[in-house]
């Protein structure tokens, strides 16, 4: 399969056999389909009875049973309680997260001051710290803030960060134009008016960019929300959905995809709409190396 | 902008000239980027030295702390269940990286050739796997590789025996690892595309004409011109397969509370049941500092051994 592949790439349409041609698009094909599968065996098992989990052989047919199992899953847990929690932290992380990696990218890229490269190259070297190196002072900090199992430990260490600032340089280097910053400054206009009124308009794709790509990230986050919210009506959604996921009276299978199914289909959304610009964001990373 | 334009600064109060436009541009430009190192400094820089300097003190995060030299270290790497979720995550982060990148750059390639129509389609779909939570992956993956589900059927209508997926050793690696090439080698893919296309097409020419075939294209322009990709996306595979986490701990925690059973412990799980389940933080901060010990010397195994890649591309890596 290597060698065939290989051999046929970059060939012109026309000078490609047939049956490598049709070999091509077959593992292309296969490859879209495995993607995909689990997003339409998610809505198969949500909208079956409880069973259709085990069916042999699988069961590959969309049911009527939808509303039944989310019925359970309201039972079990306060779910839109959860999605409205993770709306509201993934929403003031991202506006934080905008508007201040847009400041300081805009400052990387148009303003000269001593230290500006070495600043710039902490920043990014900041990615690769691995964050469970900080996880138990950044715990043992909240809970001296009385902040545990509040909002504020999630939103305030993630209100900017080095990929946001890394980007919005990359952007802003280009997009705005010195001469306009400079005639801004010769007409009167602050620092920060200038940046307000003649960047922003500029770069406003990369904020917006930058903000699906966090609204995301923060939406799907796991590992932080899980070691410091306590409380159930607190949960995000990725909590809350973990929960279900119990033995309690045997794994229910139909509401716990029901759930999961609804939690991931605003984001499937997000993503289809605005799929250019995630894809140009997450992959931007790259880039620079 | 660096133009020291003389005492033009309107908005100044008193016009004196200390206050020159570069000073305050300067000025302007540390507040603006202030944010990030003030919120670093609080929740980065001091949290890594406190860590350090945690994995020398026992301490139950309430009481006092107490000095104890190496003894956590100790501690830690004579628990047989360290070394267990040190080779779990070596084990799960090969079988979950090295077939994927492979799958990617093969999807990269196919997605690059001409021969290829819809390709923003493809990119898409192959994408889709990346923007779902790995809590989701995680149970939609957990119904499929149920004892009697859709992957033990698959194998049976393959005339291959049942796999215990979720308890065997080797069962829950390879389901484990089978939800991280899921949800990333589409991802990989497309960054690999992304460095495909900015090949130019002439050199290709240029070979043609020279009389190069195919596989040496491939060796002599293609993975060399590549090689920045393959690196960046190993480096980046590597240090995130070091910290897998929320896959095991969803998988195999059905009591809805977590787990840590020890098919699919991970470094990150021990340290995280080692503070937040048992309350010895030192031993978890000493966990950490090792855990970053690892990454840093697997971070540069892997630029040693992607450096070397040029010098025999033209073999089996691919």
């Amino acid at each position: 399969m290597s060698s065939n592949t290989w051999t046929t790439s970059s060939k012109a349409p026309g000078d490609a056999g047939i049956v490598s041609k049709v070999l091509f698009y077959l593992l292309l094909i296969i490859g879209a389909l495995v993607s995909v599968f689990p997003f339409y065996w998610m809505f198969v098992v949500a909208t079956n009875d409880r069973g259709a989990v085990f069916h042999i052989p699988p069961m590959l047919t969309i049911g009527t049973e939808f509303f039944h199992n989310f019925q359970r899953v309201l039972e079990r847990t306060d779910f839109f309680q959860a999605l409205l929690n993770s709306l509201f932290v993934s929403s003031m992380v991202t506006i934080s997260v905008v508007f201040f990696c847009t400041l300081a990218g805009y400052a990387f890229a148009k303003f000269e001051f001593p230290f500006k490269n070495a600043l710039f190259y902490f920043v990014i070297a900041t990615l690769f710290v691995p964050s469970q190196l900080s996880v138990l002072p950044t715990y043992i900090i909240m809970a001296k803030l009385h902040w545990i199992d509040t909002y504020r430990a999630l939103i305030v260490p993630a209100m900017v960060n080095a990929f946001g600032i890394f980007w919005m340089r990359q952007y802003a280097a280009t997009a705005v134009h010195s001469e306009l910053i400079e005639s801004g400054r010769i007409d009167g206009g602050g620092h920060f008016r200038i940046f307000w009124s003649i960047a922003v308009p500029v770069i406003t794709p990369a904020m917006a960019t930058l903000g699906i790509l966090n609204f995301m990230n923060v939406w799907n986050d796991f590992f932080w929300p899980l070691v410091v919210l306590k409380n159930s009506e607190h949960f995000t959604i990725q909590i809350a959905l973990q929960q279900l996921f119990s033995n309690r009276d045997g794994l229910d299978y139909g509401m716990i995809m029901s759930a999961t199914f609804t939690a991931t289909l605003p984001l499937l959304i997000v993503f289809l709409l605005f799929s250019r610009w995630v894809i140009a964001g997450l992959t931007s990373g790259a880039v620079k190396s | 902008m660096a133009e020291p334009v003389t005492a033009v600064p309107p908005v100044s109060a008193g016009k004196r000239p200390f206050w020159t436009e570069q000073k305050r541009s300067r000025l302007t430009a540390y507040t603006f980027i202030s944010p990030f190192f003030i919120l670093f400094a609080i929740f980065g820089l001091y949290p890594i030295f406190f860590t350090i300097y945690l994995s020398f003190f026992k301490w139950d995060a309430l009481g006092p702390m107490k000095y104890v030299g190496f003894k956590n270290y100790d501690l830690v790497t004579s628990d047989p269940l360290f070394w267990t979720s040190f080779t779990n995550t070596l084990i799960m982060g090969l079988m979950g990286t090295i077939p994927q990148l492979i799958i990617a750059l093969q999807l990269a390639v196919m997605l690059n050739s001409a021969m290829t129509r819809f390709k923003k389609s493809f990119r898409v779909l192959f994408f889709m796997p990346n923007i779902t939570s790995i809590v989701a992956v995680t149970l939609v993956f957990s119904t499929m590789f149920g004892n009697n589900g859709m992957i033990n059927w698959l194998l049976n209508q393959m005339g291959m025996e049942s796999m215990a997926f979720n308890s065997g050793w080797w069962g829950v690696k390879i389901a484990i690892s089978t939800m991280v090439m899921w949800r990333w080698t589409g991802y990989n893919a497309i960054i690999f595309l992304s460095g495909l296309q900015s090949i130019p097409l002439d050199l290709y020419e240029a070979a043609r004409i020279d009389g190069a075939n195919r596989r040496q294209q491939l060796a002599y322009i293609t993975l060399p011109l590549l090689k920045p990709f393959i690196v960046f996306v190993t480096l980046i595979s590597t240090i995130g397969s070091l910290q897998l986490f929320t896959e095991p701990y969803v998988y195999l925690g059905q009591s809805g509370t977590g787990s840590t059973r020890q098919e699919g412990i991970t470094m990150v799980t021990y340290l995280y049941s080692e503070a937040f389940r048992n309350g010895f933080f030192g031993t978890a901060a000493a966990t950490a500092v090792m855990l970053f010990i690892i990454t840093i010397v697997f971070s540069m195994i892997n630029m040693w051994v992607t450096g070397r890649m040029e010098g025999d591309a033209g073999g089996g890596k691919a």
